[in-house]
């Protein structure tokens, strides 16, 4: 009877999971095997990997995303770090989620309006003296936009794990010799990993397909992989080649996902 | 007398309005077993982090050797901690752990393995190095953070309720080997806790603490006797309580009667506490007895009866015995003077102290008497 019961309940799941995550995969990959009239080839894969453009936009992408998440982590780690020593830590969070609430696009136009020639920054450079610059259509530009999309997802996991840590372990680090530096290093950072891997995990993944902002602030000087699925499917129509790609970037996610997971550490490995 | 190694001076500590400790004054001599002993919130938990430098004092001074530390980080201090909870580091093994630090300190790494080798000795787990904290048991768990505190060669060593998640065999075994770690290395101890047993089996000296302050420092022996008031009479050891007036020096009124006792040094007619330990009690035929007593229960302890009976006032007793008694059955309860303690209302701890100096001290012997 209760094994009926469950069955009932996980039935909508199920059928979630297989009309909305397995067969999209599943067609995906059918497809990737099929050219533009829909014949069975494997000319899409070979042309991926023989071909310099497609690699090097994959490269590009890989490059880009482990840019922006180095980026994110470096202003997020000491971010969460301090927001977590704070009194009011749950409003300060509450801050760094809000701008998620906004719509992307709504974000990019509005980076639009920082960068763009006669933005506020150029004003104000011109205002103490100096040339305007060209900011938008930069791999710079594109890096802050979209390091500032980011950030908030990785803040939250390492918020996170940093509160969730046990303040007895900080004092016993202190207890024993160690100043608030070597503690940080020592005990909190290892012990937060937890959190950095999640946050990792939240940023590169999203970033490796990231595409409107390529267009819209990066002036598609950096095409990645997201970008070029996107022209496969609606302007050159060859659902195949935009397929593969896809494949490509599940399997990198997979790869991702398995770098980054937690590890059980085996045996010593102090120096005898 | 030696200059304290630690010292307290109207040290006082508050959240906004919470005061949960006020004005406490202690003294710790190097080289002994103190414990602090109250109810879970009393403060003494608060006392070992103000010493160890988690917590900051509201007001008054924290010496060290006679310095001043109050402003001091816990770095810097030449204390360490053995945590409740281990606080081990799970991302470090026990070796690490036990080094950890020595190598903050930069030590040679020759060094630092002999130290660790040593320190896993003298907790007896000798060749664990490798091991996973998750690996380890509860009881390694407190070995490992025994060592861990004790690597660093501190000058003393505070113990917060080290023993409390440990069951009863693996905590009496431990008692015994803190006490003998304590004697070998010669290094203060302060042990918190709230178990009264664990406090009078491991001390050389006792602080009680109750809501915020010290109520009464001894000896083991000299809490137990003769307790300042109701709160420490009934959470060190059972007792009976009763209330009494005393009619002179030496001669108490109680359950409807007058004895013979050791104490003085009150007020004629004075409304006071009378405390009589359960093991104290004999249970004697009807005629024999000091007081007559009429059987309520009794449950049976292993070593001892656990006796309830009431007198013809109405008082609850109880009392240990090694044979059992009949329920129901009336009896004469006896005991000697000795063993009535007195307890004034209100009594200070210098007031409480002097009274016993003048009068009692024919107390602390005359105790041994067996049921």
């Amino acid at each position: 009877m209760n094994h009926k019961n469950t069955l009932s309940y996980t039935i909508p799941y199920i059928l979630w999971l297989g009309l909305f995550v397995i067969a999209p995969v599943i067609l995906l990959i059918i497809q990737s095997f099929g050219n533009i009239n829909g014949h069975f080839t494997l000319n899409n894969y070979v042309t991926y990997f023989s071909s310099g453009t497609y690699l090097r936009m994959t490269f590009n992408s890989i490059f880009f995303a482990f840019i922006v998440t180095a980026m994110t982590l470096l202003i997020s780690y000491p971010m969460a770090y301090i927001m977590s020593r704070l009194k009011h830590a749950q409003f300060w969070l509450l801050l760094v989620i809000l701008p998620t609430w906004v719509n992307l696009l709504l974000k990019a136009y509005a980076f639009i309006g920082l960068f763009s020639k006669t933005g506020t920054i150029n004003e104000f450079l011109s205002l103490i003296g100096f040339a305007p610059h060209q900011m938008m259509f930069t791999n710079m530009s594109f890096l802050i936009v979209a390091a500032y999309i980011e950030i908030p997802f990785m803040i939250m996991p390492i918020f996170n794990s940093l509160v969730e840590l046990d303040r007895s372990y900080i004092n016993a680090a202190r207890d024993l010799g160690a100043t608030q530096w070597q503690t940080l290093v020592k005990v909190i950072f290892p012990l937060s990993t937890g959190g950095v891997k999640a946050g990792i995990q939240a940023v590169f993944i999203p970033t490796l397909s990231l595409f409107m902002i390529t267009r819209l602030i990066g002036g598609n000087r950096v095409i990645t992989l997201g970008t070029a699925i996107e022209e496969h499917f609606l302007v050159t129509q060859n659902w195949g080649m935009g397929s593969t790609i896809g494949v490509v970037l599940i399997v990198a996610m997979i790869l991702t996902m398995m770098l980054t997971r937690d590890r059980k550490k085996k045996g010593g490995k102090h120096g005898k | 007398m030696a200059q304290p190694i630690i010292e307290f001076k109207h040290v006082a500590k508050q959240y906004d309005d919470n005061v949960v400790l006020k004005s406490v004054d202690l003294e710790i001599e190097a080289g002994k077993f103190y414990t602090l002993l109250g109810p879970s919130g009393s403060g003494k938990t608060t006392i070992l982090r103000l010493i160890a430098g988690f917590l900051e004092a509201t007001s008054g001074d924290i010496l060290f050797e006679g310095q001043k530390i109050n402003d001091l980080p816990p770095e810097k201090r030449r204390v360490n901690t053995v945590f409740q909870n281990y606080a081990l580091f799970p991302n470090m093994n026990v070796f690490e752990n036990v080094a950890f630090g020595m190598s903050i300190k930069g030590k040679g790494k020759s060094e630092i393995k002999a130290k660790v080798t040593e320190m896993l000795g003298l907790v007896k787990l000798s060749g664990l190095e490798d091991r996973e904290i998750s690996e380890l048991s509860g009881g390694q768990q407190q070995r490992v953070a025994i060592a861990r505190a004790l690597a660093n060669d501190p000058e003393v060593l505070l113990l917060d309720e080290p023993l409390s998640a440990l069951d009863y065999k693996l905590r009496k075994e431990m008692q015994y080997e803190l006490r003998e770690i304590q004697k070998r290395l010669g290094i203060t101890f302060i042990f918190v806790t709230h178990d009264q047993e664990e406090a009078l089996a491991m001390s050389d000296w006792i602080f009680v603490t109750n809501e915020g302050e010290i109520v009464q420092n001894g000896t083991p022996v000299d809490i137990y006797d003769a307790p300042i008031n109701h709160f420490v009479a009934d959470f060190i050891g059972e007792s009976n309580i009763l209330p009494g007036v005393m009619r002179k020096d030496y001669l108490v009124a109680f359950a409807g009667k007058e004895f013979e006792n050791v104490d003085g040094g009150m007020r004629p007619n004075e409304q006071v506490e009378v405390v009589l330990r359960p093991e104290d009690l004999d249970l004697v035929s009807a005629d024999e007895g000091k007081l007559i007593v009429t059987i309520d229960d009794q449950s049976f302890r292993g070593d001892y009866y656990e006796i309830t009976a009431h007198d013809d006032d109405q008082n609850e007793w109880q009392i240990q015995a090694t044979n059992p008694a009949i329920i129901g059955e009336r009896r004469g309860l006896f005991f000697d003077p000795e063993d009535i303690h007195i307890m004034r209302l209100n009594e200070s701890e210098e007031d409480f102290d002097a009274r016993m100096e003048e009068y009692d001290d024919t107390e602390e012997e005359g105790t041994m008497n067996e049921s």
